[in-house]
């Protein structure tokens, strides 16, 4: 029981991380209907980041963690921003209303670069830092074994949740999001009303960029270990998170991101480690045979 | 061969909350042309898709009689079961030929049973075994004589998606032909057609119905209505409200105030006064 | 100020923007924790690279308006040299292990086998318009099924390729069954999944596969019989024919193998193509409501296309294996699955030709850098993103008919669907 409720704990944190980078899939899934492969090499970027901002402001003799987290999440959203602007503008902006799969082949060429770019500039080896927030609640203690909530695991869910709100409130209630929202609808009826739908679709980027390097400072900190190659394995999941949840949908991808989270944590923690990841995707396929949208996607009704 | 080609009983089709087809009982008798006729949203395409397996009806039954006595409940059969056993074929509202293939390889996939009745004959193809040549043969005749009938033999080797419109609709028609069907069901044939383009439809369909092939159709288009059917249903709001021959329906009162009805808001098309009062009226 | 010297100044600013942290602040670990290392030069030389690539790029676009015209022609043009390009290919690939050494027959060898998947590939993208990312999968399987049949029973080569086929054909068969009726990109992601799921399985279940170490004394193929070794004795190819042993002749039957096995795709993708289930194939990729409406059985075709296409994955996996005499989990990454759909897609969907010469261009460009290291990953990269941006519809776009009553005339590629499976 003890032992469960430390692998919720563990499960929630990670899912936290899955969903804040499958929004990202899901909205510009939703916008543009491509998949954007190269997301999760952004969220790698972004742990790189992080980590390169901490590092500095700790060069720089900034001893206050709260103040060095805050600075880092800005910087590091704020130039992870960038890559999706640039990204969208220079990979996927030639190839719109062009055949499906030009876009597709596009996004995995990002993808590599991406991660060779990160390789080259950064090094091959793994980066580790030191624990910025150690400590915890000890939440109860069953016959030796003691439950644990660390702080490192409040500041995660509570960050999330808090930029997850900032995000909710954006889409849901001012005129940038109803423009994506109508973007997402039809797309030349929206250009036609007067939307600037390329602006949309870069601010589309660019926030999902923003909330992968969120992810990204969130990885590094739990894991305190990045390499260039976390981008792929974690943007897989995180896909597989978002069409979990049904795909475009934004509530759908938390839900997701919270279902793999969940299952690979408990898999690991009953049966095997190694095989979490076959776990995740058999979940994946299971729910899709019998739910083909997902978990919160919409049912279209074939129209003939 | 009194039993009617195709019964539909107590058909209802609910989508969440919204009945589209309530309780909805008709009847096609072999070797007509029965058409079924509506205001807009009145459940039309509904029921033909019900008929051809596209929805599962919430309800009800449609039993197919074929003339060597069989019977399909085709509210059970899979869509491309009631294609291939059930001989039914149909068109779409929006054409969906293969764009990208020719018009004559539009007519070959028509074939694919014929050509390939299971797996393994297909794959023996491959290596020129199982008759595949000889079927191939005997399916581009086929698909030859039907470019004849509707004039596009020039264009066989066009891709589908050039085709003007018209021939467009046409081709459609030749290709759900070509698969044999005891029942062809034609969803707007005549929309978006010239009036000289509807007349030569209305030829087409009636050479088909005289081929020995019964016909469901659907169509605002009441000069072509009128002119060929041998039997209308009436639907509004998803049920039955006229059934009978061109004339009885014309003069049905509930069939003139569920149109008159609908015309003022968004059907411009108030065909049946105009096709009584027109020319066309005199040809039923 | 000068527009495109103002444009050049923005991407340099943007640049700067992006290379500052990544480039400008390299980290490095340390006993004591991290600590960064400034490069100001790497950075400034990355920022100038941009503000010069982009001017330059501006200019000669200013100068030349009609570029997509110009690439609608090089289509047209490689299309209508097919017709002479096909036989002069097909010569060059057979004559090139007299006229070429060791290290043109091993980079053959190796472009043969991504010509070979890509001709596997497209029958399942290009014909029947499934999206799948996991084509590996069956690549894996094949090698494996032919390690491991090797390893237990002692069985040869070319007893074990077409088992090596008919066990990938099952498993995509098996793996399809369930998901095909998913659309679209919910096919795209599960294909992913199963393709990481098979590397995961062979990774772990280290009892079977050997797991990370692979496994290794796969034996070599024979020609009748006759072994490919040293030893001279008579029923080696050498001493059979009375000649000196060389290390270069079992390349080049490896290479004949290969070249064997790709003209065999090729042939049953063409003759596929011309009969009643290829037909189905596209059509099912043009419309599926369609070929339902007429009477055609959308999973079976599909999983025929699905089938067939593993196959094909699952010989060249076999030889794969052969070929190395040694698999491991390593050589069955989603980069592989990535690469042979980007040569699908490169070639132009569908188009036989089209995917031969992506092979060519891609596998053969990536060895051309071999020098640059670990720059070489970076520079593939950026080749799939300018190709795509500047070719989307691949090599050879279009698509020839099937069948004709007069003469066949190519459908302009605008017409021809992708599919949405």
């Amino acid at each position: 029981m003890a032992y469960a409720l430390q692998q919720l704990i563990n499960g929630v944190t990670l899912g936290m991380i899955y969903g804040l980078i499958a929004v990202g899939y899901t909205m510009v899934y939703g916008i543009i209907g491509m998949i954007n492969f190269a997301h999760g090499d952004v969220f790698m970027i972004g742990a790189f980041l992080s980590l390169i901002s901490l590092t500095l402001l700790s060069v720089l003799g900034l001893s206050s963690v709260p103040l060095a987290l805050a600075l880092t999440l800005v910087f590091a959203a704020g130039i992870a921003a960038l890559y999706g602007w640039t990204i969208e503008r220079v990979a996927y902006r030639p190839l719109r209303g062009s055949f499906r799969l030009a876009p597709l082949i596009s996004a995995i060429g990002m993808s590599i670069v991406l991660q060779n770019f990160a390789q080259v500039s950064q090094g091959a080896r793994v980066k580790p830092i030191a624990p910025l927030i150690p400590g915890g609640i000890q939440l109860m203690n069953v016959e030796g074994f003691a439950v644990q909530l660390s702080w490192m695991q409040i500041v995660i869910v509570v960050t999330t949740l808090a930029v997850l709100g900032v995000f909710t409130y954006l889409v849901s209630a001012t005129p940038l999001g109803r423009s994506m929202r109508a973007c997402e609808q039809d797309q030349k009826m929206a250009g036609l009303l007067g939307i600037d739908t390329d602006k949309t679709i870069s601010l589309t980027f660019v926030i999902g960029a923003a909330l992968a390097a969120v992810a990204g400072l969130m990885f590094l900190l739990y894991y305190g270990v990045i390499d260039f190659f976390i981008g792929f394995v974690a943007g897989v999941k995180a896909f597989t998170a978002a069409v979990l949840g049904g795909i475009g949908s934004l509530p759908g991808a938390v839900l997701g991101g919270l279902a793999i989270g969940l299952i690979e944590t408990f898999w690991s923690a009953y049966f095997s480690v190694q095989y979490k990841d076959v776990a995740a995707f058999s979940i994946l396929v299971i729910v899709l045979i019998f739910l083909p949208t997902g978990l919160l996607g919409r049912t279209d009704v074939e129209k003939v | 061969m009194d039993s009617p080609l195709l019964q539909v009983t107590d058909l209802t089709m609910r989508f969440g909350g919204l009945t589209a087809v309530n309780a909805l009982s008709f009847e096609a008798r072999r070797g007509e042309i029965t058409s079924v006729i509506g205001p807009n949203g009145a459940g039309k395409t509904t029921v033909f898709n019900c008929i051809t397996g596209f929805y599962r009806p919430t309800s009800g039954g449609i039993a197919l009689t074929h003339p060597d006595g069989a019977v399909f409940q085709l509210q059970t059969l899979p869509g491309h079961r009631i294609a291939r056993r059930a001989r039914v074929a149909r068109t779409f509202q929006n054409i969906r030929l293969f764009a990208g293939m020719t018009v004559l390889e539009n007519l070959l996939v028509a074939q694919h049973n014929a050509l390939m009745p299971n797996v393994a004959s297909g794959l023996l193809a491959v290596f020129g075994l199982g008759g595949h040549g000889a079927a191939e043969v005997i399916a581009i005749d086929r698909a030859r004589g039907w470019l004849d009938r509707i004039n596009l033999l020039p264009r066989a080797d066009d891709p589908a998606g050039a085709l003007p419109y018209g021939d467009q609709r046409r081709l459609e028609i030749a290709r759900a032909m070509c698969t044999a069907p005891v029942l062809l069901c034609l969803d707007e044939p005549a929309a978006g057609l010239n009036p000289r383009e509807s007349d030569a439809l209305a030829e087409l369909l009636k050479t088909i119905q005289a081929d020995g092939c019964s016909v469901l159709l659907i169509e605002h288009d009441m000069g072509v209505v009128m002119r060929i059917s041998d039997h209308i249903v009436v639907l509004d709001h998803g049920q039955r409200i006229s059934d009978g021959d061109p004339a009885h329906v014309r003069a049905d009162p509930n069939v003139i105030a569920a149109y008159l009805g609908e015309g003022d808001e968004d059907d411009p098309d108030v065909p049946l006064a105009a096709a009584s009062d027109g020319p066309l009226a005199a040809a039923s | 100020m000068n527009p495109i010297l103002k444009d050049a100044g923005i991407s340099a600013l943007v640049a700067l923007g992006l290379f500052g942290p990544m480039i400008g602040l390299k980290t490095e670990a340390s006993a004591t924790g991290l600590f960064l290392v400034p490069r100001p030069l790497a950075l400034a030389a990355a920022v100038a690279a941009v503000f010069f690539g982009r001017l330059v790029l501006l200019t000669w676009r200013g100068r030349r308006p009609g570029r997509y015209r110009a690439n609608r022609g090089l289509s047209e043009a490689l299309k209508r040299s097919g017709r002479f390009l096909t036989p002069v290919l097909l010569a060059f690939a057979v004559v090139l292990p007299f006229i070429s050494g060791r290290y043109g027959i091993d980079l053959g060898i190796l472009v043969l086998t991504y010509v070979m998947l890509g001709w596997g590939l497209n029958i399942v993208v290009g014909l029947a318009g499934l999206l799948d990312l996991g084509y590996v999968a069956f690549y894996a399987v094949g090698a494996y099924s032919f390690a491991l049949l090797s390893q237990t029973f002692g069985l040869g080569f070319w007893t074990c390729l077409p088992l090596a086929g008919l066990f990938a054909a099952t498993w995509g068969v098996m793996l399809g069954f369930p998901v095909l009726r998913l659309r679209g990109d919910y096919l795209a992601i599960v294909t992913l999944a199963f393709g990481e799921i098979i590397r995961i399985v062979l990774l772990n279940a280290t009892s079977i596969t050997g797991g990370p170490n692979g496994i290794a004394g796969i034996p070599r193929p024979t020609l009748f019989g006759l072994q490919f070794s040293a030893a001279g004795g008579p029923d080696t190819f050498s001493g059979f024919f009375g000649l000196e042993y060389s290390p270069t002749q079992r390349v080049a039957f490896l290479y004949y193998v290969i070249l064997g096995l790709a003209l065999l795709t090729n042939w049953v993708t063409l003759r596929l193509r011309r009969v009643a289930l290829g037909r189905a194939w596209e059509a099912l990729r043009e419309d599926e409501i369609a070929c339902r409406s007429l009477g055609i059985n959308v999973t079976v075709t599909k999983l025929t296309a699905f089938a067939i296409g593993a196959a094909f994955g699952g010989f060249a996996g076999a030889f794969f294996a052969t070929r190395n005499a040694f698999i491991s989990p390593e050589s069955f990454t989603f980069i592989e699955s990535a690469i042979v759909l980007a040569i699908v897609v490169l070639g132009g969907l569908g188009s036989q030709l089209g995917t031969a010469l992506a092979a060519i261009v891609m596998i053969g460009g990536f060895e051309v850098f071999r020098d640059l290291a670990e720059y070489r990953m970076l520079l593939f990269g950026t080749a799939l993103v300018l190709i795509m941006i500047l070719r989307p519809r691949g090599l050879v776009s279009g698509r020839t008919p099937s069948v004709a009553l007069g003469r066949r005339r190519e459908i302009s590629a605008e017409l021809v669907a992708e599919g949405r499976g």
